[in-house]
């Protein structure tokens, strides 16, 4: 649906992005992945006709995205870094002046005003004014102003930035709810916010893609190792010796975190978790955690963004 | 409802809905009250002369608000990041230039008319044409317009409202002060001057209630080139 091919942006002498080329389908929620200044916010706004590439070029369904913008803008929607909001208007207004601009039918910008409120958690406050909105609040308008004309391409440039972990959380649902019904590109620069999120990841580092594949191909690729976390009470030796006899554990690894408490970290593929949780229970464990080990994700963000051999 | 009228009247709404909009409301109206009273109604002058003085000294709070009014437009956007809801919207960038022009036309015509009460008090004691007071309320409305696009560009060029107004200002003076340079330069640089001159060429006739084409062409010229030229910069910024 999305066809970038050799795009780049120079600001003066300094490339923002270099020949970057990516193709994205359609239905697709693809994360955008790389450390401040990677490049992600030029080349959104690239994408969302905001900003004109050096060179290179962006094709909307074979169309050309740079030379007759105005017919393929109606089809994107798109979240910058920071909302563009009009303080002075409430969320009602506010989105029903963006889904005329947009060109939305004006019989019908009264319901789609609504439909993206429910959508979005809006409703509530339809007659509030966008100048006494949280932040929260203020990141769910910007959403709701890419998505108020049902566009097919949805561009969100950090969405979840600066949120507090209940709304980054409220945020990832939403954007989770919107696969299916558009195709969705998320920049961000928290490798576990995205991997929740997106079917694939594009990775750049100082202006160029560096890798692009699901979180499990890219840890395959850059060879970081596997690891599943459980946080147990009761015997602890006879629940690693448990865990060792799984077939696929490489390694167990206890650290006492509390007197009647232990965190086990298993080095072992994601799909053995339900037999590592069989066998922990069946060695008299209390479970009370089992997760994907923060480490890895650490270990391959750092690798990604070409921060790893300094970590 | 057009992309234009859609940006006119948001913007329309943003004076109404602030105090910057109310405040230089209440500032051309006080001043020109005062301007009024102290100047074109001192002395014994027939009714006629009053109305010439009041769009005389009318024109210059104009002006001001016209440059204090404009100088949001754009550089506000840009200040407050909403300008890529407008670059990402199918829009031209000439329909977000002439939309934003004209809210704060609207706005600034509405002050200009809310003055109306003052030549209208000279009938209390004298006489006066309609046509004089339309050829003058013709003529504000055009200095006025004209005074807007060069504050228009002024804000296209600034991300900061102050350095916009600043801008503004001193493309409106240089065209205020043509006439100086008309008395130390020789022809045909004096003839240019003197042509290009923002009020001392063009404002009079309408001030004293008539209408020349080429005064009215003249108005609607520079504020034809004031937009194209903000068109231009939104489009040269696209490359940044």
């Amino acid at each position: 649906m999305i066809q970038v091919e050799q795009l780049s942006k120079y600001y003066g002498a300094r490339a923002a992005i270099r020949n970057l080329s990516f193709r994205i389908d359609s239905g697709e929620v693809v994360g955008f992945l790389g450390l401040n200044g990677a490049g992600k916010t030029t080349t959104l706004r690239i994408l969302g006709c905001v900003l004109l590439p050096t060179s290179g070029t962006v094709r909307l369904d074979g169309q050309d995205l740079l030379s007759a913008p105005r017919q393929l803008k109606a089809r994107i929607g798109f979240l910058p870094e920071t909302p563009p909001l009009y303080e002075d208007m409430t969320v009602g207004e506010y989105l029903a002046f963006v889904a005329g601009l947009r060109g939305v039918d004006p019989a019908r910008i009264p319901a789609r005003v609504g439909e993206t409120e429910e959508r979005t958690g809006l409703a509530a406050i339809d007659a509030e004014r966008i100048s006494t909105l949280s932040h929260g609040f203020r990141q769910r308008v910007g959403v709701a102003q890419a998505l108020v004309h049902a566009p097919e391409v949805l561009l969100l440039d950090e969405p979840a930035n600066g949120l507090d972990p209940v709304q980054n959380v409220e945020m990832r649902a939403l954007v989770r709810s919107l696969r299916g019904d558009h195709t969705v590109l998320v920049s961000s620069h928290i490798l576990p916010e995205i991997a929740q999120t997106c079917d694939r990841l594009l990775v750049v580092r100082d202006g160029e893609l560096v890798a692009q594949g699901s979180e499990a191909e890219l840890q395959e690729r850059l060879g970081v190792g596997t690891g599943v976390e459980l946080e147990i009470a009761g015997p602890v030796e006879a629940v690693a010796s448990a865990l060792r006899n799984v077939p696929g554990v490489r390694a167990v690894a206890v650290q006492m975190v509390a007197p009647d408490r232990a965190v086990l970290r298993v080095d072992a593929p994601d799909a053995l978790r339900p037999a590592l949780a069989q066998a922990a229970l069946a060695a008299g464990a209390q479970l009370f955690r089992l997760d994907v080990s923060a480490d890895r994700l650490e270990s391959l963000f750092l690798k990604l963004t070409g921060r790893g051999a300094s970590a | 409802m057009s992309p234009v009228l859609l940006i006119a009247r948001r913007e329309l709404r943003g004076y109404l809905r602030t105090m910057t909009g109310w405040i230089i409301a209440a500032s051309v109206l006080l001043i020109d009250g005062l301007l009024f009273n102290a100047f074109a109604l001192e002395g014994s002058r027939r009714s006629t002369e009053v109305l010439t003085r009041f769009f005389y000294f009318a024109s210059g709070p104009t002006m001001v608000a016209a440059i204090f009014l404009a100088m949001r437009l754009l550089a506000e956007e840009r200040q407050l990041g909403t300008l890529p809801l407008l670059y990402a919207s199918p829009v031209r960038d000439r329909d977000i230039v002439l939309g934003k022009f004209l809210g704060a036309v609207a706005f600034l015509s509405g002050v200009t008319l809310a003055t109306v009460y003052m030549p209208l008090l000279i009938l209390v004691h004298g006489q006066i044409s309609l046509g004089h007071l339309l050829a003058g309320y013709l003529g504000l409305l055009l200095l006025g317009s004209a005074s807007l696009g060069l504050g228009t560009l002024g804000s296209s060029l600034a991300r900061s409202q102050i350095i916009a107004a600043i801008l503004g200002a001193a493309l409106l003076v240089s065209l205020l002060v043509a006439w100086l340079l008309a008395s130390v330069t020789e022809p045909p640089f004096s003839k240019l001057f003197a042509a290009i001159a923002l009020h001392n060429a063009h404002f009079p006739p309408f001030q004293s209630g008539q209408v020349h084409l080429r005064d009215v062409a003249y108005y609607l010229l520079v504020t034809w080139v004031a937009l194209f030229a903000t068109t231009r910069v939104l489009e040269a910024r696209r490359w940044q």
